[in-house]
């Protein structure tokens, strides 16, 4: 019961850093670089989602320690680490860059996709017994954290597009000159999908490995989700030829990076 | 006796024109001893950038000297004539001759407002004149002038700071296109003042190069080494552009020189980098179009004037205390010029001759006691006399020398001889700088 009240600590926290983090995006106030000052709304978010993460880690700990096993079985289990591990990638994120705008786009992802499927969040489900295997814990951790990537390479192509349309219908507002250059956007694209494709490589691979030890089978005849997976994986796949080989950068990997993620939702929903 | 301009500029003329006129340094002095040369030309001197080319003199004649500068100009190139170029001329003369001067010096009537670069060609042209010594006390004490009023209008306004202040809102757009700029490459497409400025700016922000195209290879050879940076043919930066992150444009030509289809092949042929256009020509040379392709940002000079943060009102503000401070100039100048004609230097000098002739009398009247009508004559007549006998030589030579080549000399040193500033209603602070 505890992680449940932990579990719902962390989406008041998680939405209160969202509400703070939209408020900080449209303070119209000039950023002063020499009073070094942090709006206020950005410290509290900050701190919100600080909170937020301690209790999500917290709520998930006793998870992993009540169930015995690798809480990622189901969709709300498998949404909440991917929820954990987006909040983990903004942290990162704003050490390394100190870009603290972009908590006003990766927190809402996190909060949105954890409180989506809050409403399915009950105790325990009687487990197939299947899940419940070495393979099986690797291949969703390592997938999850591909699409984790994947994500940070849609939030960079969505900044990106913003900030182009700025740029292009020159409406330098505050925002624009808050949001990082079109080159370290494209820079985090690139970086992300070549971070998240070898994680979706091993994690299809692991997945077939457990199916190999389940069911005997490496590819399931009619599995639809390793089917699709395999096709995102292709995607992914063109997209980095593309950048490496026929220039595929900028604009055009901004969008490519924002399709394939709907891609990913898609199947992420419909499938699991 | 008149003070005149007749000149051309990036408004008037098409860049071919202004630069089948431009005069090299090397040939300078050839065409101040040419321009010179004619006897209605007191004094003469040429300002040649690549934006203007103006022609300022003290003529004995206004419409003769117009004519006759028209002529200089016209025929200072063969490939020139007289009616090619008059629709593209402006003259003034006398008080609006200064008051141009003074815009000029004053970066007012730049293509960039404030760009700092106008100044220091001015300086050079005087220099030329005086080292030609082509220039004599009218001109001399103009161009000094222009360039004190030059320096109040660059520290009394914020007129400067916008020339400024556009470079460097063109060096943050690239900041948020390309992050750090030490990897790019910049090239520039003519070589005009603001376009030197901007690439400074762009240096100082450690772009790895930068190329320049321009008409006159020579002047691109020139430029290059100050940046150390690479001169290139003209027609070469089509393809100098596929290497280039952020293009510049001031090449001034009356149509678009580059197009969205050039632009197409080249954003394919860079595989998609971005590239950055900064447009300062006017008319523009880059078709806007081009802002419509992907990877393609394309700012003019009104845009980039529009994302400097001072507003519209406090710009209009400044320009209007430069005109302020220009007016007032203008002003002092124009009474210092006026005593310079020799009626009123006459009428000064007999006038100052009579007053002192009476006072002398009255003290003398006042001392003798009562004198007679007769007597009284007599001083007069005698007093009289010894003023005129004194003033006829030089009231002589004032009337027949003033139109000499030397008259404007003899007028300003009556002027001094006789101490004649209070009567010209010339102000204090001209006394004390003559």
């Amino acid at each position: 019961m505890t992680n449940i009240l932990f579990f719902k600590a962390t989406l008041l926290f998680y939405f209160l850093g969202t509400a703070l983090f939209m408020l900080n995006l449209w303070d119209n106030r000039k950023e002063q670089p020499e009073t070094r000052q942090t709006p206020w709304p950005q410290k509290f978010a900050i701190v919100a989602t600080a909170a937020g993460f301690l209790c999500h880690t917290v709520a998930l700990g006793i998870r992993l320690k009540e169930g015995g096993y690798v809480p990622l079985t189901n969709l709300q289990e498998t949404v909440s680490f991917f929820s954990w591990a987006m909040v983990i990638a903004f942290f990162w994120v704003e050490i390394k860059y100190q870009l603290y705008i972009l908590g006003s786009f990766i927190l809402p992802l996190a909060f949105l996709s954890l409180i989506s499927v809050a409403a399915l969040h009950n105790e325990a489900a009687p487990l197939n017994p299947t899940l419940i295997n070495a393979w099986f814990g690797i291949h969703t951790i390592l997938s999850v954290l591909g699409i984790v990537a994947f994500s940070i390479a849609f939030i960079a192509g969505i900044i990106y597009l913003i900030q182009d349309r700025f740029l292009k219908s020159k409406q330098l507002t505050t925002l624009y000159s808050r949001l990082p250059s079109l080159d370290m956007l494209d820079q985090w694209n690139r970086q992300a999908i070549l971070f998240g494709f070898p994680l979706l490589t091993l994690g299809i691979i692991s997945g077939a490995l457990w199916s190999q030890y389940t069911m005997g089978t490496l590819w399931g005849k009619n599995n639809s989700k390793q089917a699709l997976s395999l096709g995102i994986w292709f995607f992914y796949l063109l997209v980095l030829h593309g950048r490496i080989n026929i220039g595929w950068r900028a604009k055009k990997a901004a969008r490519l990076a924002i399709i394939g993620f709907i891609g990913v939702i898609f199947i992420f929903v419909t499938l699991a | 006796m008149n003070i005149v301009i007749v000149g051309l500029n990036h408004r008037t003329a098409s860049v071919d024109i202004r630069e089948r006129l431009s005069i090299s340094d090397s040939n300078m002095g050839d065409a101040l001893y040419r321009l010179t040369s004619d006897p209605i030309i007191d004094e003469g001197l040429i300002l040649s950038t690549c934006n203007r080319v103006e022609v300022c003199a003290v003529v004995k004649d206004t419409h003769l000297g117009f004519e006759v500068i028209k002529n200089f100009l016209a025929t200072s190139n063969p490939s020139l004539t007289l009616e090619a170029i008059t629709p593209s001329l402006y003259i003034y003369s006398s008080s609006k001759a200064i008051e141009h001067l003074f815009r000029v010096a004053s970066s007012l009537d730049s293509m960039i407002v404030g760009e700092p670069q106008i100044l220091g060609q001015l300086k050079d042209a005087f220099d030329h004149a005086i080292l030609h010594k082509t220039t004599g006390i009218i001109l001399n004490k103009a161009f000094k002038k222009a360039i004190s009023v030059a320096k109040r209008v660059r520290t009394e306004t914020k007129i400067a700071e916008s020339a400024v202040s556009i470079s460097f809102a063109a060096v943050e757009l690239a900041k948020k296109i390309f992050g750090k700029l030490n990897e790019k490459s910049v090239l520039l497409i003519g070589a005009g003042e603001m376009a030197e400025l901007a690439a400074r700016h762009f240096v100082g922000n450690g772009v790895e190069s930068i190329a320049i195209a321009n008409r006159s290879y020579e002047r691109a050879v020139a430029l290059a080494k100050t940046f150390n940076g690479e001169p290139i043919k003209f027609d070469d930066f089509e393809s100098e552009m596929v290497k280039s992150d952020i293009i510049l444009c001031s090449a001034g030509a009356p149509h678009y020189l580059i197009t969205p289809e050039a632009v197409k092949k080249i954003i394919a042929l860079r595989q998609n980098r971005p590239i950055f256009f900064i447009d300062i020509s006017v008319p523009r040379n880059i078709d806007p179009k081009i802002n419509d392709l992907d990877n393609v940002f394309l700012y003019d000079i009104d845009d980039l004037q529009h994302s400097v943060e001072t507003n519209i009102e406090s710009r209009k503000k400044e320009a209007f205390k430069a005109e302020e401070i220009i007016t007032e100039e203008i002003i002092s100048f124009v009474k210092w010029f006026k005593s310079l004609d020799a009626v009123p230097m006459i009428v000064a000098l007999k006038g100052r001759a009579e007053s002192i002739r009476q006072a002398e009398m009255e003290k003398m009247i006042n001392k003798l006691g009562d004198l007679t009508d007769v007597q009284k004559q007599a001083l007069e007549s005698l007093t009289a006399s010894i003023v005129n006998k004194l003033l006829h030589s030089p009231l002589t030579v004032l009337k027949k020398e003033v139109y000499s080549t030397n008259g404007n000399m003899i007028l300003e040193t009556t002027r001094k001889l006789f101490d004649l500033e209070a009567l010209l209603d010339t102000p204090e602070t001209e006394k004390k700088k003559t």
